[in-house]
């Protein structure tokens, strides 16, 4: 049986074979730079056609169905259009910043890659801090927002851009508290570790009632940290027209609707790997002959079900709920989800201290 | 009891967001709900309904008859010029001058289907027809001659 | 120019929402100060679909320039008519057939539901639900199919003339109507669940744009966005006319007179007239569709006054008549630009996504405030 694995290692050796250890470290940087951007178009391609469908389907239409069978290379047409697009450039517009925007927000999201386990043993960088890498790495999004947003020469973009600073710095609290609960359980910043600590049991099953509410916290602040409905203030459309990126189009525009789309791609992929197992088959304690059914599905499938799960739940909010206030949303976090969260850590460090978890 | 309430405040508010959700992931997995029409595509099992005000048209028998008597009624009731009479006199079979259209001229441009020139025509020479399609890329089709070459005025038509 | 100006002498930021902006549902311009997010002032700028229809009417007769009027409120287009119709009709000093005064009644009443339920469902648009739009088509788009079977088109019907209607009604108008309040039961429900108890919804439209009873009255509001302050305003219980006396449905007052009261007195409006057609659809008298009147109107020399109660408020039709075919002055009194006038009122001090609830439940049609 073959596996991500086996044709890493298997590239691994023959390169190792062939060429130097330095120039095999070089060649599969390279390899693996490939493979990202590669990666990269793929998820915008499929995360937009499937945030179509998913959006059509619940407003009672049909959605792209003319492009490919059941319009599933929409986007792919669409990707053509906005690379023969003309990149206009507002005349009062900071020319340098305006350009490199967008490519901060690309980078910020090819970097969080890095950590994440796609299948068992296939991970780019196996981490020892991966968590905190990935929290601190995931803050420096807002300095892409910001800097378009201040670049435009636009009030629109700049109201959208002030408001996504705050909302993002704000929402960086709790998803970090709730991330933070697992690590107590799992005793480890390592990706590959708390993946491992859920060989028998996924977190929201073995931590219960802490660490759902965790898992709940968590998806609330990733979605209003990705921008997404019911919190894109950043770009509230009735609003702002189209809040930080109003004067972005072409390509410069497609490189922020990719990023938000591998942005919500991967937090939602740590979501995945922190409460629901990352790669690891759905284990329930020593049901050993269970256990062995469930591994025959292999990992790289575990991990993008629970990924493209919880994609469908933060679409699924997207397309139900109205838009919140600027007030509201920091009230939300202040007022609710920060004491909460702050609560629940509590919680879970007696919980990890006492031993109360499965 | 204000924790009470308080937690009956949050429990509401979250069953209120998920009765939304229940609504919507109805109707994302029931596909029979989806009432998109695909219009290009159903063309032929369009149906419009017969007092639907396309544009208007002056029906011909198949002798080439139409109708109408040139009584420039429907160019009066028109609010905006958008139909033009334009009367010559043929001789009748017995000899005398009748006056008779040589074009009616129609706007289709100017016309916004209020219906007002069917009412008032007395001999029904007009109708609307139930067409919607009108883009052209030439604004010149878009004036149209309703009667067609060479039609005469009906029998009987007075 | 105001576009020239960044900000003000205090630093507050002006910025232009509109003439072309999501939120504005057409061409309103409203050059807003902001300190911060908080709205300091709100100064519409009206005239970007100015088509005069007031001055075109002076030169079109009794008979044509109703169908000018449909342009105004196109949402309401039924109602505009009709309103027109009733003016022209007290000038004849014709009584029009009571089958007439039903279905004109009817008519009113499936057209203030359809413009009901766009404005529901692009509010819930303008607070950033999309699905609700779409929701609210599909009803939408039966009361146009009904529309169209009878009247022969979708939005500017041209159905009511001076003397009655143009047409009779189509056979299956009343099978259709009541597979309507069929569908509409069953789905009104979905509304509640969608938009009206979600609890974000709710907190964004509680407790801001608040408009006080005084203030209604004095800006002239009229119609949902009066009666969501306890103004009682309904033209159809203060000054009937055709059948409304004999009608029995309520007038939907709700006194907070905050975003959420204008919400839920538009809500009620649409289950009042679903009662009102209840009541008339099973009842249309036979006879005549028109009564007899002269190919050519003239009205006598005077000044003719009529109002009626549209989707979005009271709707005044001013005719001055020099004895001629065609009017000599003729003045609409539109509801939405009373309504909007109230707008910098309200939102002072709220914060700009409020604005766009607000502008929401004000229900703006913008050709009817320019016309």
């Amino acid at each position: 049986m073959w596996s991500f694995s086996k044709i890493a290692d298997l590239v691994h050796q023959s390169l190792n074979h062939t060429f130097s250890p330095t120039l095999a470290t070089i060649i599969e940087m390279v390899i693996v730079g490939v493979c990202v951007i590669g990666l990269f178009a793929v998820l915008g391609l499929v995360l937009v056609i499937m945030e179509r469908k998913v959006s059509a389907w619940i407003q009672i239409r049909l959605g792209p169905n003319r492009v490919g069978p059941k319009g599933m290379f929409q986007s792919l047409a669409d990707t053509v259009k906005l690379l023969v697009k003309e990149g206009m450039t507002p005349s009062g517009a900071d020319k340098f910043l305006f350009n490199l925007a967008p490519y901060i927000a690309l980078i910020v999201a090819m970097l969080l890659m890095a950590p994440l386990a796609f299948a068992k043993d296939f991970q780019m960088w196996d981490l020892n801090i991966g968590v905190l890498y990935v929290s601190a790495i995931s803050s420096v999004s807002v300095i892409s927002i910001l800097m378009a947003g201040w670049s435009s020469n636009n009030k629109y973009s700049l109201m959208g851009a002030m408001r996504s600073g705050a909302q993002i710095v704000s929402y960086e609290l709790s998803a970090g508290f709730s991330v933070l609960s697992v690590v107590v359980l799992a005793g480890s910043l390592n990706l590959n570790t708390i993946i491992q600590s859920q060989a028998d049991g996924w977190w929201i099953f073995k931590g219960h009632i802490p660490v759902m509410i965790s898992f709940v916290i968590f998806i609330i602040a990733v979605t209003a940290e990705t921008n997404r409905a019911p919190f894109d203030l950043a770009e509230a459309e009735s609003e702002l027209t189209a809040g930080f990126h109003t004067e972005y189009s072409g390509m410069k525009f497609a490189l922020f609707f990719l990023a938000e789309y591998v942005n919500v791609f991967i937090v939602c992929a740590i979501g995945a790997t922190l409460f629901l197992g990352g790669w690891m088959p759905f284990h329930i304690g020593h049901w050993d002959g269970f256990n062995h059914v469930m591994d025959y599905i292999p990992s790289s499938i575990w991990f993008f079900g629970k990924t493209f799960f919880l994609i469908f739940l933060i679409m699924w909010f997207r397309w139900t709920f109205p838009r919140l206030r600027i007030d509201q949303l920091l009230n939300l976090e202040w007022k609710y989800l920060l004491p909460i969260s702050l609560f629940n850590i509590l919680l879970v460090t007696a919980m990890a201290i006492l031993g109360w978890y499965f | 009891m204000f924790i009470v309430k308080y937690i009956k405040e949050v429990f509401n508010a979250v069953k209120s967001l998920f009765v939304g959700l229940r609504r919507t992931g109805y109707y994302f997995t029931h596909h029979k709900e989806i009432i998109t029409q695909q219009y290009p595509d159903n063309r032929d099992t369009l149906n419009l309904p017969e007092r639907f005000k396309g544009e208007v048209v002056m029906p011909h028998n198949e002798n080439n008859e139409h109708r109408c008597t040139g009584c420039t009624a429907c160019e009066l009731a028109c609010p905006n010029g958008t139909i033009k009479v334009i009367t010559k006199f043929d001789i009748g079979t017995d000899g005398k001058k009748k006056k008779a259209i040589d074009k009616l001229v129609y706007h289709l441009e100017l016309c916004t289907m209020c219906n007002l020139c069917i009412i008032a025509c007395p001999s029904d020479a007009i109708v609307m027809a139930q067409t919607f399609e009108h883009s052209v890329f030439d604004r010149a089709e878009l004036t149209k001659i309703l009667n067609n070459p060479g039609s005469k005025i009906m029998e009987g038509v007075e | 120019m105001v576009e020239e100006i960044g900000t003000t002498e205090e630093g507050d930021l002006i910025i232009n929402v509109g003439p072309q902006h999501p939120a504005t549902h057409g061409v309103l311009h409203l050059v807003i100060t902001l300190n911060g997010e908080t709205i300091k002032k709100v100064e519409p700028h009206l005239g970007y679909i100015h088509r005069s229809i007031e001055k075109m009417c002076e030169s079109l007769t009794y008979r044509q320039f109703i169908y000018v009027t449909s342009r105004m409120d196109y949402l309401s287009a039924h109602i505009n008519n009709h309103a027109c119709a009733l003016c022209v009709e007290k000038g004849l000093d014709v009584e029009i057939p009571r089958r007439a005064q039903v279905i004109r009644v009817l008519m009113d009443e499936l057209t203030r539901i359809a413009s009901h339920e766009l404005w529901w469902g692009a509010m819930a648009m303008d607070l950033g639900a999309f699905t609700p739009f779409f929701h609210a088509f599909r009803e939408r788009e039966t009361i146009n199919d009904i529309m169209e079977e009878t009247c022969g088109a979708r939005l500017t019907m041209n159905y009511m003339v001076p003397g009655g209607l143009m047409a009779d009604l189509h056979p299956n108008f009343q099978k259709r109507v009541k597979e309507f309040i069929t569908l509409y039961k069953l789905k009104i429900n979905e509304y509640a669940e969608l938009v009206t108890g979600n609890i974000i919804f709710q907190n964004r439209m509680k407790g801001v744009g608040y408009l006080s009873a005084e203030d209604a009255i004095s800006y002239g509001c009229s119609g949902p966005t009066a009666r969501g302050s306890g103004v009682s305003c309904d033209i159809r219980k203060l000054y009937p006319y055709e059948v409304y006396d004999k009608l029995e449905f309520d007038e939907v007052l709700e006194t907070e007179g905050d975003s959420f009261a204008r919400y839920m007195v538009r809500i009620g409006e649409m289950n009042q007239s679903i009662k009102i057609i209840e009541q008339l659809i099973d009842n249309i008298p036979d006879g005549d569709f028109q009564a007899k009147t002269k190919v050519v109107l003239k009205l006598p020399k005077g000044e003719f006054y009529s109002r009626v109660e549209t989707a979005r408020g009271e709707l005044g039709v001013y005719i001055v008549s020099e004895g001629g075919t065609t009017p000599y002055r003729i003045k609409f009194r539109s509801p939405g630009f009373s309504n909007l006038s109230a707008l910098d009122h309200m939102a002072r001090g709220s914060k700009l996504g409020d604005l766009v609830a607000m502008m929401g439940t004000l229900d703006l049609v913008i050709p009817d405030i320019d016309r």
